[in-house]
């Protein structure tokens, strides 16, 4: 062997994942040997290098150091006294962080750089990165590269890493409307986001279901629409609390507020906005999707959309746009003469596209940019070029795999989910099918290939609340988590299989109710409270 | 009839003073009702879970305050503040003015829980505000959990419940859940946490089905290498004193605990302990270096089963022993008894004489063996009044037709195999399994003395075992405990979403059924 490095090549990964090789999201670049430094943990530490754009007072990085270090040693950092002027090169006693951009105070977005670089050898341990996001993509790796001998002692192998993602949109959807989630387990979730490098939180927050939002335009939707106005309800300081959690984590929060379709809980709250059903010549009582005939639903949407622009700090906002169910709209007389007057015909897919042009340029008026549901492009609406569509119909009207060609050969940016729905489960470890996943695999030129920007995990909450929310979320979502970091090669299931499962193990150490993806255990197993 | 002694339990202080007060002593013998159909009054009640065999409620409402409600033990009842299971029960009800308890039968205060125990209660709940009550039962705390179920909580704040009058039995005897140890281990709080959330469902057994191939946690004392080599680690292992500790908790909930050590097949964890347990496989005629089922055909394989029972008889208290018998490999008996002249057996001689011989092992303990549907359909030679438990979906309705044609009890469970996920509600597929629609007579009818779900471990260990277990096994729960003719869906849903959310309420982490919401949600 020349010297003790091995250097690895991505097929050959595989048999070397030993424990200091097991990475998850796997690197783009790494290179590692069986040299290894002793950490000391109560000497360890995190610091700033001198050239350093970002210094002590970066909240981004200085709350990052101090999560490391507890998730790294917890209670332990304090248990073995060690003379701090014995220094061998054997001995690791820092991490030097290097940020050549500055800024710590501004919010991630999606032209992010998250590149960073990683070298331990025996003249130095420094994480070298572009931006402090890139900065705690590599804190992350770090602490996975650390391992501990059965005798509790700390160490890391000399190592070399360069990384980045391959997708800059990487995310994980959470539905609070089917069922309200508490605060902590949306912030619980979004610490093991960062564990997985995802890098948006796509929040669903208002369904059918319930409307936990709370707005201070229009109070009444929370207090009409919630489950329980009084404790099933997001405040403003809770979604304050949500997106400065998820900054410092490096994540985007990418507000849903889905709409003409899917809005049954802002009715009580609004009056006049859904569109009442009608059974013959008489209205049944039923309400359908928002009404689109009338000017105050506009008035309505630019009001709330301007707070919503204003509460959410991320340049883009979710405007759903999915499944709107034409037969109440068809039912409706003043929809029909509305229809009529438009010269829209039988047309309700026209109707739906006059709806969705006009919220869209509500929305682009506040500067903002927006993500909608494949059905927007499906029925043609009218949408901006730099509009971003997210594909998540499994089959039907084509399979996703089509669907991601026709969207990107229109010229629009795509993001993946069709194959991501985790709420969908089957016996055994279908995780091996979420990781398999191409989605490039679509037939497309390279500029198309390049219009995709990433893709989400989704857990809708028809059957998930806090209850089992953890386990069936974690491991899986990091199967996708990987699909979207790691370069396409890194697809050996054998390969995937070890180093998730060690993963896993590890999430159970730092607290994660991570279900298991086959027989066996883990050193520290999920105790019950 | 003895005077208990006058004064009242207090709670949550534990001071047992019992209070006679007035009330309506109800001598009925109480045996068990399958022929009843349920009575429901128009009022019905949404609340219960698993539904009664009679409930009649008025629209009267009685108030309890929770700092003055008391359990106390009637003067005629034959279980007193001694009785240590109604005691802890009374405590764990402790959020609830006064309940009196009356026991008419033999309280089994500090037995076990056995097949033959009898659950029936009924109970009257009237009074004036001053809710006095009467509660005639055996000692296993089933109508506590009846009455718990029946108390509300206005948005005042004020505990309530309706006058009613319930009369209550199961229909089968024999409730199970099965939890599996050895593909994950389970720690001690988990299956703690299973006993409670089993009481709530007045589900009766726990079958532990402790060991298989992936690992052996249980630490035996005869054979310690067992689990020192077969365990996944020296802290993957339930010690003596662990094992006591899920008996006693079970037998305060009136649970009975089952033990399963499955052989001759699933046994790989057993080799690393024991050596020349296992079948050394052959392949052309020589040993491949792997390992098959139990060695049927060794001396020393016998000495060490009755060993390992005659322990495990004496360390589990209850009558039954589950002993496996599934899915035997034969391939490896074959190979190896093709290649051992001396012993020319055949796969079915070598099955039958060794599962012969453990039988008998076990009918010379005292014990009744259950064994899976394989050893009967094997034509193993089954002791008379040996246990079958089927579990392939496949035709059971058929199989529990020959099974008990043939004069033995079953168990059911290859409809409930709850480890088998899927999306969406596939709880009332479970709900709506009829255990007895199968062709036979009255007495074949009789032979099946109940159900079991099983949640086994090869994607369950602590991390997903409650969500996964609860509320989809208390489909299974209510199927085992009421009424036949209990299966509309619509009112299971609604009774089922409070259930939910009351498990949720008493810290299970029961997963939801459809969208809404619970007034207190879960915290994991």
């Amino acid at each position: 062997m020349a010297g003790s490095t091995l250097r690895f090549s991505l097929l050959l990964a595989a048999a070397f994942a030993g424990r200091a090789t097991a990475l998850w999201p796997w690197p783009q670049y790494i290179q590692t040997s069986e040299l290894r430094y002793t950490i000391f943990p109560h000497s360890f530490q995190f610091q700033y290098h001198l050239s350093s754009a970002a210094q002590v007072g970066c909240s981004v990085l200085d709350e990052a150091f101090q999560r490391y270090r507890d998730l790294l040693f917890g209670s332990a950092a304090f248990r073995f006294p060690h003379p701090i002027e014995k220094r061998h090169t054997s001995e690791k006693n820092s991490l030097v962080v290097l940020v050549v951009t500055p800024g710590c105070d501004q919010f991630p977005s999606l032209g992010s750089v998250e590149n960073y670089t990683l070298t331990i050898n025996d003249e130095q341990c420094l994480l070298l990165s572009e931006t402090v996001w890139g900065a705690l993509r590599g804190l992350e790796t770090f602490s996975q590269l650390i391992w501990r001998s059965p005798e509790g002692t700390f160490y890391v192998n000399k190592t070399d890493i360069e990384d980045f993602p391959r997708f800059p949109h990487r995310g994980l959807l959470l539905d609070t409307s089917r069922h309200y989630l508490p605060l902590s387990s949306i912030l619980d979730t979004l610490d093991v986001m960062a564990y997985n490098k995802f890098n948006v939180f796509h929040w669903h927050l208002v369904d059918d279901s319930s409307f936990p939002y709370e707005s201070f335009t229009f109070p009444d939707l929370t207090k009409k629409g919630s489950y329980n106005p009084a404790t099933h309800i997001y405040t403003a300081q809770d979604v304050k609390e949500v997106i400065e959690y998820a900054r410092l984590r490096g994540i985007r929060v990418l507000a849903e507020f889905d709409t003409p379709g899917h809005t049954l809980s802002w009715g009580p709250g609004v009056p006049g906005l859904l569109t009442p059903c009608y059974s013959g010549s008489h209205p049944s009582g039923t309400f359908g999707p928002v009404n689109p005939a009338l000017n105050n639903t506009y008035e309505f949407m630019s009001t709330f959309f301007l707070e919503i622009s204003t509460v959410f700090p991320d340049f883009y906002l979710h405007l759903g746009g999915d499944e709107v169910d034409f037969t109440c709209w068809k039912s409706n007389p003043d929809i029909q003469a509305f229809m009529k007057k438009k010269g829209f015909g039988d047309d309700f897919k026209k109707l739906e596209s006059f709806y969705i042009q006009t919220l869209l340029d509500i929305v682009s008026a506040y500067g903002k940019g927006y993500v909608v549901w494949q059905e927007v492009f499906d029925n043609k609406v009218k949408v901006r070029p730099d509009t971003i569509i997210q594909v998540w119909r499994e089959e039907i009207p084509v399979k996703y795999v089509k669907e991601m060609a026709l969207v990107t050969s229109a010229g629009f940016r795509a993001l993946l989910s069709a194959p991501w729905y985790l709420n969908h489960i089957t016996y055994g470890p279908d995780w091996k099918e979420i990781y398999l996943v191409e989605p490039l695999a679509f037939e497309g030129s390279p500029e198309q290939k390049a219009l995709v920007i990433g893709g989400e995990a989704c857990m809708w909450g028809e059957y998930v609340d806090s209850t089992n929310l953890v386990p069936r979320l974690w491991p899986r979502a990091g199967a996708v988590a990987e699909r979207l970091w790691s370069n396409k090669m890194v697809s050996n299931l054998d390969f995937a299989f070890k180093r998730l499962a060690h993963f896993r193990c590890e999430l159970l150490r730092r607290g994660v109710q991570a279900q298991p993806l086959s027989v066996g255990y883990c050193d520290m197993e999920f105790e019950q409270t | 009839m003895e005077q208990r002694g006058l004064g009242r339990l207090r709670l949550p202080g534990l001071l047992a003073l019992l209070a006679a007060l007035g009330v309506l002593v109800v001598q009925a013998a109480l045996g068990r009702r399958r022929a009843q159909t349920p009575r429901i009054s128009a009022s019905r009640n949404q609340n219960l879970w698993p539904l009664p065999v009679t409930v009649r409620t008025t629209p009267r409402l009685l108030y309890l305050s929770p700092g003055n409600f008391f359990f106390g033990h009637s003067p005629t009842s034959k279980a007193g503040p001694s009785c240590a299971v109604l005691q802890e029960a009374f405590r764990r009800k402790m959020e609830l003015q006064k309940l009196e308890v009356s026991v008419i039968m033999d309280p089994e205060c500090d037995s076990f829980p056995s097949i033959t125990s009898d659950e029936s209660c009924e109970y009257l709940c009237h009074g004036n505000r001053l809710f006095t009550k009467l509660l005639v039962t055996d000692s296993r705390a089933r109508s506590l959990e009846t009455f718990s179920q029946l108390i509300y909580q206005h948005s005042s704040g004020t505990f309530t419940a309706n006058e009613s009058n319930i009369v209550d039995s199961p229909r089968f005897p024999h409730r199970g859940i099965l939890i599996d140890t050895s593909r994950h281990f389970l720690p001690i709080k988990t299956i703690l946490k299973t006993l409670d959330a089993m009481a709530f469902n007045k589900f009766n057994v726990l079958h532990w089905h402790i060991v298989d191939d992936q690992s052996f946690p249980y630490q035996s004392i005869t054979f310690p290498e067992l689990s020192n080599k077969g365990s996944y680690s020296l802290s993957h292992v339930y010690t003596p004193n662990d094992v006591r500790t899920v008996i006693e908790y079970a037998r305060f909930r009136g649970i009975r605990v089952l033990p399963e050590f499955d052989s001759p097949g699933h046994t790989a964890s057993w080799g690393k302990g024991q050596k020349d347990v296992l079948t050394p496989c052959y392949h052309s005629r020589e040993p491949s270096g792997t390992f098959g089922p139990i060695n049927p055909i060794l001396n020393s394989t016998y000495s060490f089963l009755s060993k390992l029972f005659k322990e495990i008889s004496t360390v589990f208290p209850d009558k039954f022993i589950h002993l496996g018998g599934d899915e035997v490999d034969f391939h490896c008996w074959y190979e190896t008894l093709l290649t051992t002249p001396l012993h020319p057996f055949l796969k079915p001689l070598a099955l039958e004489v060794g599962v012969e011989v453990v039988l008998d092992m076990i009918s010379a303990m005292k014990k009744t063996s259950i064994v899976w549907q394989e050893v009967f359909d094997d034509e193993g030679k089954l002791t008379p009044g040996t246990v079958v438990q089927v579990w392939k979906k496949r035709n059971f309705h058929m199989k529990l037709r020959k099974i008990t044609a043939a004069g033995f009890p079953v168990i059911i469970s290859a409809p409930w195999y709850l480890d088998l996920i899927s999306y969406g509600e596939d709880w009332t597929g479970y709900y709506l399994v009829e255990p007895l629609n199968f062709a036979g007579t009255p007495e074949q009818k009789q032979l099946v003395i109940g159900g079991e779900a099983c949640i086994w471990g090869e994607y369950v260990d602590a991390t997903n075992l409650t969500p996964r277990l609860w509320p989809r096994a208390s489909a299974v729960g209510e199927r085992l405990w009421s009424h036949q003719d209990v299966t509309d869906l619509e009112d299971a849903y609604r009774r089922l979403i409070r259930h939910r959310c009351r498990m949720v309420g008493r810290g299970i982490a029961a997963q939801p059924l459809l969208p809404g919401y619970c007034e207190h949600e879960g915290r994991m």
